[in-house]
């Protein structure tokens, strides 16, 4: 750089065509991401167009219709997406049901309750559950939970929805517990301290004050719960089963639409077939419910958040 | 109970939780029973994964032998059946996605920290965008590849390489977050001081700002690498073959990895696959603890406290 | 910190990785090029692949026969997928596979199909099979069931749901049904021979082209049925029942002597291998048929399969001859 005397600038007096060069280098390659989400769209779109240009599928029927039979022979197919959706529906609530209200309490006990060395212990600990592999919990749904708990207890199959539900709820708990956390330790000392100067015991703080200043972060963290749970594929392709039934009840078995997708692509359906399109229409729909839970929790988010000075 | 009676919180770090005093309402029956549930809360996780541990190394400790390393998978014999080309296929695959994702990760990291200005809408895009992507389920990237990589535009076919691309889309979004995250702990005074000395951007970036980020670079990276390698959902979609025979010879070659054959085998109803699988899922959570404890070994050791 | 006190550091890790390359590479020993130059006769060391795919029926045998010929060329790729024999044909007709298993003839549109292609098929017939219905481990009360019985439960409009709707004699218990998808010769082969057309069935079923989760399905409700070859219910007879078939002439079990002799009927059925004619040229392919053919009765007893009886190997062991004059 050339000493120019008083009233240097910063700027270069001439410009370095090097650096340009770099940045466009780096600006592509963080172009990439925003390749993947065309891709993305790309890759489903174009399928999911040709399936509902197909005589026998309209857009109604689709959303509507109570009857899965994508994959049989072409005078028995039909298109209704209601028994996967239903599917979906229970395994991610059952998963829910365990996840909320556990995932809650871990992270509260964590916020509020254990001491620094028994945090740096056991959040680690529940860091492991999050980072098992998907088939491993597959694998022990199918070949423990269901014959050795669920079969003990209740009149179910094999392939059932209550066993995947379970064991996708135990795995969401880290999850839902780490955001919450995070939520709750982002609440300022100072608001415990006045409620404690009131004389509130430590549960009335937790769930008087903390929780509630807490909601944008705790309920972000039930929606990414959710999400997870909606986008599952591997324990349901394991352990719900590969009919699809349209059916609440979760003793029985039911296809999930990941499970869906799981068994259409891995059945070698050739490209440009009614069967292979009809995987994609199930991925979109897939997709939009994951974007608007997504547009939802940004949304409540705001809503819910508390700005402290 | 008056204010004076109260034993005020340690002034210290914002999150110690108050002693549980003698007095007043802490040793209500209600604090303590609230305080059960959260423990019984916290317990049902680890008590699933103990669960969980135990009963995989009680199923697999049996077949754990070195005919799992030495032979192929066998239809005939599962007493026998090994996973070679699973490990193998699974290691290709780990290296490949490393090749992908650091470059390609670090890279977008340095430009979204060093180089992008945030008020530029197209900055903003592509931060959302990475956002977004990270909460995309696995499925959806594996679709990403049946559509285009595998069959479409590529047609690639179910191959080594088609997999490393799909695993390193999948995992970029986090290597990104966390490169980013290594990059901005990095302190101005650094950056600053070697500007001063008349460094340009770039040299400022590849000689002070990255060599001082790579620690914690090189832990999100292995963690994001861990999660790949334990990912089967992708790969079931573009239809990687479950029973391979022979290892794989170059990135265009048909593969299979160790979480493929764990959902194979999951899948039959034989006492003797419920083995196979128990062993083949302790070689993976082997592997990925080793990968996890190398991350955190990094993240410990070099981690700089500025 | 300097860029070399870093590339220090991070030296291990580097050959490491290096190190792990390395092993994959080496360690996978096998050479994947095709020889089409290599003169292929018994005693030479074949190499090459050799790509089967087809029925799931079949994937046990043809993978035995994979397995048992790797212990004498192990340099030969042999890969067996188990896409459902309509799916293996698919594949086998445009030339994306060399050897297409089949657990039903190949249909008129398929041969149309592999001659608009340009793929000449042969077919071998290489093991009998007894397509078997089974019901779980603890049904006590059905032991033979009729032709009639079967189409009723099975039939494209049925809605049968529950056991005592078959036969009144029958306890009050749900019935859970499940069976191969509609690639699967032993479904073209059930619905033909039950409910008379081929592809004509309920849908309302548990269908999936593997067959163990079709035995893991009927192994989990009392009041399961299931079917498929005769292989799937050997394997896991301690876990299943096998119904007695009774097709006009009495009841019949199925077993190795039922299935030979033919009075295992209407589910008494042959398992077939195609390999096109193009491959067969390459002498890989031929290598791995030949193996097969000449060693089928090795192949079958590891395989659990039942084998063909006496005419029936005469027979193959003349197709082959002639095709190949070995």
């Amino acid at each position: 750089m050339k000493p120019s005397g008083a009233g240097v600038s910063l700027r270069r007096s001439q410009p370095r065509y090097g650096e340009r060069v770099i940045e466009a280098v780096l600006f592509i390659a963080a172009l990439v991401s925003i390749l993947t989400t065309i891709g993305i769209v790309v890759a489903i779109i174009g399928p999911t167009i040709e399936f509902f240009r197909e005589p026998s599928v309209t857009v109604w029927d689709f959303l509507t219709g109570t009857e899965w039979t994508a994959l049989f022979a072409e005078s028995q197919q039909e298109f209704g997406v209601l028994p996967l959706v239903s599917a979906t529906l229970v395994t991610s609530v059952i998963a829910m049901a365990v996840a909320i209200p556990v995932g809650l309490g871990a992270a509260i006990y964590l916020a509020e309750y254990a001491s620094p060395r028994a945090r740096r212990l056991l959040k680690p600990t529940l860091e492991v559950l999050a980072g098992i592999p998907t088939v491993v919990y597959g694998f022990f749904a199918v070949s423990f939970i269901t014959p050795n708990v669920l079969q003990s207890f209740l009149e179910v199959g094999t392939f059932n929805k209550l066993s995947p539900g379970l064991v996708m709820g135990v795995m969401i708990i880290p999850t839902v517990a780490t955001l919450a956390e995070d939520a709750m330790t982002a609440v300022p000392q100072a608001l415990r301290d006045g409620a404690y100067g009131l004389g509130s015991t430590k549960r009335q703080v937790a769930t008087r004050v903390v929780v509630p200043a807490a909601t944008s972060g705790i309920i972000a963290a039930f929606v990414l719960g959710i999400s997870r749970a909606v986008g599952e594929t591997m324990i349901v392709a394991l352990a719900a089963g590969n009919q699809a039934n349209l059916s609440l009840n979760p003793l029985e078995l039911g296809q999930t639409m990941t499970g869906f997708i799981a068994q259409a692509a891995s059945g070698d359906q050739p490209t440009g077939s009614i069967g292979y399109e009809s995987l994609f229409a199930v991925a979109a729909l897939l997709f939009a419910i994951t974007i608007l839970m997504n547009f939802v929790s940004i949304r409540l988010v705001r809503r819910y958040r508390e700005v402290y000075e | 109970m008056t204010v004076t009676e109260r034993t005020p919180p340690p002034p210290s770090a914002p999150q110690t939780p108050p002693v549980l005093t003698g007095r007043g309402h802490d040793r209500a029956p209600r604090e303590y029973g609230f305080r059960t549930v959260l423990l019984i809360c916290l317990g049902i996780g680890i008590v699933f994964l103990a669960v969980l541990l135990v009963y995989v190394l009680l199923e697999g400790w049996p077949r754990l032998d070195l005919d799992l390393f030495r032979n192929q998978g066998s239809q005939i014999s599962p007493a026998t059946a090994g996973a070679q080309a699973a490990i193998y296929g699974t290691l290709w695959l780990m290296a490949g996605t490393a090749v992908l994702i650091l470059p390609l990760g670090v890279m977008s990291a340095i430009y979204l920290e060093e180089y992008a200005d945030p008020e530029k809408w197209y900055n903003r895009l592509i931060e959302v965008n990475i956002q977004n992507l990270a909460a995309v389920p696995s499925v959806v990237y594996g679709i990403l590849g049946l559509g285009l990589v595998v069959r479409g535009p590529l047609s690639l076919g179910p191959v080594l390489l088609a997999g490393m691309i799909i695993l390193a889309l999948l995992v970029l979004p986090v290597v990104i977050i966390s490169s980013r995250e290594a990059i901005r702990a990095v302190p101005d005074s650094i950056r600053d001081g070697s500007l001063a000395l008349g460094a340009t951007r770039w040299q400022t970036i590849w000689r002070t700002t990255l060599p001082n980020s790579v620690p914690g670079i090189a832990t999100g990276s292995i963690l994001a690498l861990s999660r790949a390698i334990g990912e089967a959902a992708p790969l079931v979609i573009i239809g990687v073959a479950l029973t391979v025979t022979f290892n794989p010879a170059s990135v265009y070659d048909r593969f299979t990895t160790l979480p493929m054959q764990i959902y194979s085998y999951a899948q039959r109803p034989q006492e003797d696959f419920i083995i196979l699988s128990s062993a083949l899922i302790i070689v993976l959570l082997v592997i990925m603890l080793a990968m996890n404890s190398v991350a955190i070994l990094i993240r410990n050791k070099y981690q700089r406290r500025w | 910190m300097d860029i070399s006190s870093v590339r220090r550091r991070l030296a291990p890790f580097a050959v490491a990785g290096a190190a792990v390359l390395v092993l994959a590479a080496c360690g996978s020993g096998n050479d994947p090029e095709n020889t089409a130059a290599e003169e292929g006769s018994d005693s030479e060391s074949l190499s090459g692949s050799v790509v089967v795919d087809g029925s799931s029926t079949v994937f046990p045998l043809t993978s035995a026969a994979a397995e048992l010929f790797a212990a004498e060329q192990p340099d030969v790729q042999v890969s067996v997928g188990q896409s459902g024999t309509g799916g293996g044909f698919e594949k086998f007709c445009v030339g994306e596979t060399d050897i297409s298993d089949a657990s039903r003839a190949i249909a008129d549109d398929e041969i149309a199909m592999c001659e608009e292609n340009g793929v000449t098929h042969d077919e071998f017939s290489i093991a009998n099979d007894g397509l078997t219905v089974v019901v779980n481990a603890e049904n006590g009360w059905a032991t033979c069931l009729t032709v009639e019985q079967l189409n009723a439960i099975w039939a494209p409009d049925s809605t049968i749901a529950n056991w005592n709707e078959v036969d009144p004699s029958f306890p009050d218990e749900p019935l859970v049904l499940a069976g191969p998808g509609t690639d699967s010769g032993t479904f073209d082969y059930f619905t033909d021979a039950i409910n008379g057309e081929e592809g004509a069935s309920r849908t309302d079923y548990q269908a999936s082209e593997d067959d163990n989760v079709i035995v893991q399905a009927v192994q989990g409700s009392a009041g399961a049925m299931g079917y498929f070859g005769y292989s799937y219910y050997e394997e896991n007879a301690e876990s299943l029942k096998a119904l007695e078939i009774d097709g006009g002439g009495g009841c019949v079990a199925p077993s190795a002597e039922t299935v030979q002799d033919g009075s295992y009927a209407p589910l008494g059925r042959q398992l077939f291998i195609y390999p096109s004619a193009e491959a067969l040229e390459r002498p890989e392919v031929e290598g791995f048929v030949r193996f097969y053919i000449e060693n089928i009765d090795e192949i079958v007893q590891a395989a659990g399969f039942i084998g063909l009886n006496d005419e029936q190997k005469t027979t193959l062991s003349d197709q082959f001859d002639a095709l190949l004059g070995g």
